[in-house]
């Protein structure tokens, strides 16, 4: 009888056991990696698979990068072909049926927010365009909470155990995260008409979130490095001011949008673009306080 | 459902009732009346319990319910199930010194298609046609397919995946690189130098190929290991087609690689093949110098050891980065060696002990620009051949299986305009004849149309 007893708590401790466990997340890039600690809590074990001076396009598809992904229960990327260069190697030879395209456990951002920029004609001669549209997407902080909501209803579906825990700190980060909103959208509201001229095509959710103009990029076209016959012919083109800042992201080289802050005489602005990205951009709520706060001392 | 037939059930109730109690007295019809009263709060309470469990059951929590369902701009054309095609354009001009139709590995047994530095002047490359896509939820099929500039086709890949039906497995049948080492797996156009190894081409005759199915597993740990098991058909150099039934190879390989601190990762593996050749022919010339076809039948078995390092600051790749690659191999061939196959036909015990490596190191060492330096040795040894050591004839009549060290240096500088197009300058001096050099210079430009594809590590 008591044999019986025995087997039954082992049986039974089998069965809790995998509640126990943490959820393996998987996250692409930083930002999805403050997310997913935000809304999972303890309840989460984050691997975060590139930085944020790294480029996003181009990440390599490290060996630790695949071993890794094989042992996620849940995978969150940007999607939009923003990973297009690496991804898929992972998903090819992970061997992790939980996290292929089309189960709960793998999460596309982008599939959920409007993407802009789309474009209407697909052709490389445009540079490195994504079909679907600017996959750079973090930076508008509504994108974020919507990302959210996704993510807290695929973690309840995985690890239901832990449902009530994952609604509980959803309420608390979204009803967090909106305050910010209202708050980030008053204290940015001087930025309103700035005109910017971005390194790269990405930050284009913030720019239209703040009310702000992208007047050019540095890049002759999405992902081909300027020349230095572009760079003077950028001179020349934003010379008697066309445009208020320069900025670049964390990950970008600085050598091109300083030279052309120094023949341009305007101030080039450093921003996070994503967590980590500056010593401010700690966590998500830091990331937008820093991209503000620096675009606001640059307008000064 | 269920909360509709309570409803009507508690209307019902509520007109049946005073019919019933027509002509009763005043006290009756109070007690009647708070009874119904009593009913009817009852059946309100059961109601508004049952909404709220119903409520409950739709909505499994708040958070969830509210969460924005996928944004439609996907096309609906009825081609949208089109696989992914990628189109590779390649080509070079080639400025060889001596005559490539001379080329030879020396102290090797030639074999396979790739070997040698091609032909003088413009050379159209391969051109490579890449089709893949999802099969149904269980299978992703991948189609590779070349043409050179002789207009022959071929299929170098055409394999059908599966990935993760069973946990950290990969299955992969139909005809693949094989996993052989570390350069073999990946496609020409992704090289940092216009040719194989000098290695390759003494072993595999350029790319082995294999015919049949690949099993690899992934542990479920942090750091990367990986096993593999390969088999096939191997009729790819240096096995040969037998005309039997069963597999004709088989291999085991493992992987481990990690990354250390941000800037560097790595990736070492083992590998070891074994195949079957029969009647694997090849020319040579005999003592007088007349030509002679001579042809190996035995087992040829090889074991090598690869490793990749990359490096780049913080590991963003996009300034600055550095591959460092290196491989070895060894390869052992027991059996029979026939001489002069159409002529005298005789036959004795062959047996051979060669090996070889190469290191490379390519360095981005700003946006688009890269340069890199290769090295190449081969050892062939002197294989001992039954028909000299018994004095039927003389070491002399094998004037291709003389001992030699074939050597090559390269050094290249490539330019890519942006991730779809490279440019590249090489030069080499390549010392695998007998006793000869000869200077190659290469000017190759590689183009890639379509897709986007992704690049193994």
């Amino acid at each position: 009888m008591s044999k019986w007893k025995i087997l039954l708590g082992a049986a039974m401790l089998c069965v809790c056991a995998p509640a126990l466990a943490k959820v393996e997340v998987f996250a692409c890039l930083p930002e999805w990696a403050a997310l997913a600690t935000e809304l999972g809590g303890d309840k989460v074990s984050v691997y975060q698979a590139s930085n944020a001076l790294q480029d996003p396009h181009h990440i390599e598809a490290r060996p630790s990068l695949i071993a890794h992904m094989r042992n996620a229960d849940l995978a969150i990327c940007t999607g939009a072909e923003l990973e297009i260069g690496w991804l898929p190697v992972l998903l090819q030879n992970a061997g992790n049926d939980k996290i292929k395209p089309g189960q709960p456990g793998f999460i596309s951002a982008s599939d959920f927010v409007e993407r802009l920029e789309v474009p209407t004609r697909l052709d490389r001669a445009d540079g490195d365009v994504h079909p679907a549209g600017n996959p750079h997407i973090q930076l508008d902080p509504r994108n974020i909470a919507k990302v959210g909501m996704v993510l807290t209803q695929r973690l309840q579906q995985i690890d239901a155990a832990n449902a009530a825990y994952y609604d509980a700190r959803a309420k608390d980060f979204q009803a967090r995260w909106s305050q910010a909103i209202s708050r980030w959208e008053k204290e940015a509201a001087p930025l309103k008409g700035l005109r910017l001229v971005p390194y790269h095509k990405d930050s284009v959710y913030l720019i239209k979130w703040l009310g702000m103009v992208e007047v050019m990029n540095v890049e002759p076209k999405p992902g081909i490095p300027p020349s230095a016959g572009h760079l003077s012919d950028l001179v020349g083109r934003l010379k008697g001011g066309a445009a208020d800042v320069i900025t670049r992201s964390a990950y970008q080289d600085p050598k091109a949008a300083n030279s052309l802050a120094e023949k341009t005489g305007l101030p080039v602005v450093e921003l996070p673009y994503t967590v980590g990205g500056t010593k401010g951009a700690k966590d998500l709520f830091g990331l937008f306080d820093d991209s503000i706060a620096r675009l606001k001392a640059a307008k000064k | 459902m269920f909360r509709k037939v309570t409803l009507a059930a508690a209307v019902g109730a509520a007109f049946a009732v005073p019919v019933a109690a027509f002509g009763a007295d005043d006290a009756e019809v109070q007690k009647i009346r708070d009874e119904i009263k009593d009913l009817k709060e009852s059946y309100e309470n059961r109601i508004r319990q049952l909404e709220q469990r119903l409520e409950k059951a739709e909505q499994p929590a708040p958070a969830a319910a509210s969460a924005p369902a996928p944004t439609q701009n996907a096309p609906a054309a009825a081609n949208a199930f089109n696989p992914a095609i990628s189109l590779i354009l390649g080509g070079q001009f080639n400025n060889l010194q001596q005559d490539p139709k001379t080329y030879q590995i020396g102290g090797f047994i030639p074999g396979g298609d790739e070997v040698g530095p091609g032909s003088r002047s413009f050379n159209l490359g391969e051109s490579e046609l890449t089709v893949s896509a999802s099969i149904d939820p269980y299978f992703s099929g991948f189609f590779v397919m070349s043409v050179n500039s002789d207009n022959e086709v071929e299929v170098e890949e055409g394999y059908v995946q599966n990935t993760g039906s069973l946990p950290g497995f990969t299955f992969k049948f139909g005809r693949m690189l094989s996993g052989f080492g570390y350069l073999n797996e990946i496609h020409q156009h992704a090289w940092d130098f216009v040719d194989a190894p000098l290695v390759h081409q003494a072993f595999f005759g350029g790319q082995l190929q294999e015919d049949g199915l690949q099993a690899r597993w992934l542990a479920p740990t942090p750091m990367f290991v990986e096993l593999g098991v390969e088999t096939g058909r191997g009729t790819g150099f240096p096995g040969s087609d037998r005309d039997k039934n069963g597999v004709n190879s088989a291999m085991v390989f493992a992987h481990v690689g990690d990354d250390v601190g941000n800037s560097n990762s790595y990736r070492v593996g083992a590998s070891y093949r074994t195949t079957k050749a029969q009647d694997r022919a090849y020319d040579d010339v005999d003592a007088a110098g007349v030509p002679v076809t001579n042809a190996f039948t035995g087992d040829s078995k090889m074991w090598g050891l690869d490793f990749v390092w990359k490096w780049a600051p913080n590991g963003n790749t996009v300034d600055r980065n550095f591959k460092f690659q290196a491989e070895y191999m060894h390869r052992t061939e027991d059996g029979d060696l026939a001489f002069d196959t159409t002529g005298s036909n005789q036959s004795g015990a062959y047996r051979s002990s060669q090996s070889g490596w190469y290191v490379q190191g390519a360095y981005q060492f700003m946006p688009r620009w890269r340069v890199g330096l290769r090295y190449d040795q081969l050892d062939s040894g002197t294989p001992n051949i039954g028909l000299v050591s018994s004095g039927a004839l003389t070491a002399a009549d094998f004037p291709r299986l003389a001992d030699n060290d074939p050597r090559r240096t390269t050094a290249m500088i490539d330019f890519s305009p942006s991730e779809f197009s490279r440019f590249r300058l090489q030069f080499a001096r390549d010392e695998a004849r007998f006793n000869e050099a000869d200077n190659q210079v290469f000017l190759q430009y590689i183009m890639s149309l379509g897709t986007h594809g992704a690049h193994k590590f």
